[in-house]
C-alpha cells in the first residue's frame, strides 16, 4: 500500500511547542517566542474554565502552592490564589512585612523552611531584584516570579499580551507606547522582552529623570515627548509613578507630571481611534492617568485583571501540571 | 497496515448511527452533541448534519477538551503536560440528553474524564456514548451506546481514525506498534 503524505494542515507546525523548557518562570527574558505563544494559547482554554458554572478543574489536585509575598500586593496575590484554586491546588499564603527582611539571609532561610514542607510551587514577590533566581538555585520547588524588585514581573507582561491579542488579534507590527515611571518598573522590563519577541513596535516615554540610560539597547524607541510616543499608537500602556521606590526628586510635582505626561482625553486623541488603554495597577488617578480615560471606552484595565487569572492558570498548569 | 474501515464504510456507519440516535430517543428535541477533542468534534458535527437531513432539526454541537480532567496528568506516563485546548459548549446541558462523541473507545479513561468534565457544566438528563470504533480492553466499567465498528484488537496494536476535516481522508487503520 502506498502511504501518501498527510496534507499540510495536519502536519504539526515545526515551531509549535507543547511544554516549557524551564522548571521555573523567572522572567520573560528566558522564554522563547514559541513558549510565550504556548502560554497565551493555554490561557485561552483556561479563560473558558472561568466562565463555567463550576469554575474548577482537577488538574493540580494534590499539589501545594505557596504564595510568598514580601511586598504588599492585592491584585497579583489574589489573582494567583484564584488561579491556584480553580486548578484545585492547595494554597498557602505567607505575607511577610518588608521591614522584617534583611538582604538575602532571611529569604534563603524562609525558603529552606518552606521547602521542608515540600510545596510543589512557590510564587514569590520580593523587593529585591534577583530574589526569584536565588530561590530557584536553592529550592527544589518550581518558582514563579510574581515581581522581583525592579527586574521582572513576567505574569503581568503575559496578561498584557493576552489582553492585547484579544483586542487586536495579534501583536506583530502594533505600535505600543509605554508611558510612566520607566526607571523603577519591572512591568516595563518584562513587557519590553515580550513585546519585542512577538514583533511589536515599542515606544517608551518618560521625563529624562525616569528614563533608564541605555534603554534603546533593548530595542525600544525612547522619547521624552509623550505625544510622539502616543501618536498613532495601537496600545497605550501607563505605568504607575512609584513614589515608594523613589529616593529624591525626579520631577517638580505630581501636578506637573500630570500636565506633561498624564494621559488625558486630549492626548489620547493622538492615538489610533481604536487604541486601547492599559494600566497594570494600582492607578494613581490624576497623576499618570485622567479618570475620564481610566473609565472611558478605550480602557481595558479591568479586562487585564480578569485575564490575569487565566494567564496564571496557564503558567501554573504548564509548570506544575506534569510529573512531579 | 490494514485499512479496516474505508471512506464509504465510515459514511454508512455514521448514517446508521444517526438513524439509531433518532430512533432510540424518539425524536431529537432534547438532544445535544458534545465531541471530545480532537476527532470527536468533526464526528459530532457530521452526525448533527446527518440528523438534520433526517429530521430537519438542528441539534447543537459543542466541543470538550478533557486534558485538565485526565487521571494520568500527575503521573510519569504523560511526560510533558498535554496541550490544553479550548472547550466550547455554547448551550446549557441542564436537562438535555447529551450525546458524547469520541473516535476510539479503548480503556474508557478518556470517557471517565469527559463524564467528570460534563457534570461540572450542569446536570444533563442523560449522557449517551457514541464512538466510531470500539477496540475493547476496557479498564473501567464504561460501555458505548452507539458503535460505528466493533474491532477486536490486541494490546500491541493501535487503532487510528483519520477524518477528512483533520487528516485529509476518512479511514480507520489498525497498526502494529513497536515496543522498545
Amino acid at each position: 500500500m502506498i502511504e501518501t503524505m498527510p496534507p499540510a494542515a495536519a502536519a504539526p507546525s515545526s515551531q509549535a511547542v507543547t511544554s516549557l523548557r524551564g522548571r521555573h518562570l523567572l522572567g520573560i527574558a528566558d522564554l522563547t517566542r514559541e513558549e510565550i505563544l504556548l502560554i497565551l494559547d493555554t490561557a485561552e482554554a483556561m479563560k473558558e474554565v472561568g466562565e463555567r458554572p463550576i469554575k474548577k478543574v482537577p488538574a493540580l489536585r494534590g499539589r501545594t502552592v505557596v504564595n510568598l509575598f514580601f511586598e504588599p500586593s492585592t491584585r497579583t496575590r489574589t489573582s494567583f490564589e484564584i488561579a491556584e484554586k480553580r486548578l484545585s491546588a492547595d494554597t498557602l499564603n505567607i505575607a511577610v512585612a518588608t521591614s522584617s527582611v534583611t538582604k538575602g539571609e532571611t529569604l534563603a532561610d524562609t525558603a529552606r523552611n518552606l521547602e521542608a514542607m515540600s510545596p510543589d510551587v512557590i510564587v514569590l514577590r520580593h523587593s529585591m531584584s534577583g530574589a526569584c533566581h536565588l530561590l530557584a538555585r536553592i529550592c527544589r520547588s518550581r518558582i514563579i516570579n510574581a515581581g522581583d524588585g525592579m527586574h521582572e514581573h513576567p505574569t503581568q507582561a503575559l496578561l498584557d499580551a493576552f489582553t492585547i491579542r484579544e483586542h487586536k488579534g495579534r501583536l506583530e507590527g502594533l505600535k505600543v507606547a509605554i508611558v510612566g515611571d520607566l526607571a523603577h518598573s519591572r512591568v516595563l522590563r518584562s513587557n519590553i522582552h515580550l513585546l519585542n519577541k512577538l514583533g511589536a513596535n515599542v515606544w517608551v516615554a518618560a521625563p529624562s529623570t525616569l528614563m533608564p540610560s541605555g534603554i534603546a539597547q533593548f530595542g525600544v524607541t525612547p522619547t521624552t515627548r509623550v505625544d510622539e510616543a502616543v501618536r498613532d499608537a495601537d496600545v497605550v500602556m501607563l505605568l504607575r509613578i512609584q513614589l515608594e521606590r523613589m529616593q529624591g526628586n525626579f520631577f517638580p510635582s505630581l501636578r506637573e507630571y500630570f500636565t506633561l505626561f498624564g494621559m488625558t482625553p486630549a492626548r489620547l486623541k493622538l492615538a489610533r481611534p481604536d487604541a486601547i488603554i492599559m494600566h497594570p495597577g494600582p492607578m494613581n488617578r490624576g497623576v499618570e492617568i485622567d479618570s475620564e480615560v481610566a473609565d472611558g471606552s478605550s480602557s481595558v484595565i479591568l479586562e487585564q485583571v480578569a485575564n490575569g487569572v487565566a494567564v496564571r492558570m496557564a503558567v501554573l498548569y504548564l509548570l506544575a501540571g506534569g510529573e512531579a | 497496515m490494514p485499512v479496516v474501515v474505508d471512506t464509504q464504510r465510515m459514511g454508512r456507519s455514521l448514517a446508521r448511527m444517526a438513524h439509531e440516535i433518532v430512533e432510540r430517543n424518539r425524536g431529537v428535541d432534547e438532544l445535544a452533541f458534545v465531541g471530545i477533542r480532537t476527532r470527536g468534534v468533526p464526528l459530532a458535527q457530521r452526525l448533527a448534519r446527518a440528523i438534520r437531513d433526517i429530521t430537519q432539526v438542528e441539534v447543537p454541537v459543542g466541543s470538550l477538551d478533557i486534558t485538565l480532567y485526565r487521571d494520568d496528568l500527575m503521573r510519569h506516563t504523560v511526560g510533558p503536560q498535554p496541550l490544553v485546548r479550548l472547550t466550547d459548549i455554547p448551550f446549557s446541558i441542564d436537562d438535555r440528553k447529551i450525546l458524547l462523541v469520541d473516535d476510539v473507545l479503548f480503556t474508557g479513561r478518556t470517557i471517565r474524564a469527559a463524564l467528570d468534565a460534563l457534570i461540572d457544566f450542569g446536570r444533563p438528563r442523560a449522557i449517551q456514548l457514541v464512538v466510531m470504533v470500539d477496540r475493547g480492553h476496557r479498564e473501567l466499567p464504561i460501555k458505548a451506546d452507539y458503535v460505528g465498528k466493533n474491532l477486536p484488537t490486541a494490546l500491541t496494536q493501535s487503532v487510528r481514525v483519520r477524518l477528512d476535516e483533520i487528516d485529509g481522508r476518512d479511514e480507520v487503520v489498525l497498526e502494529e506498534t513497536n515496543h522498545d
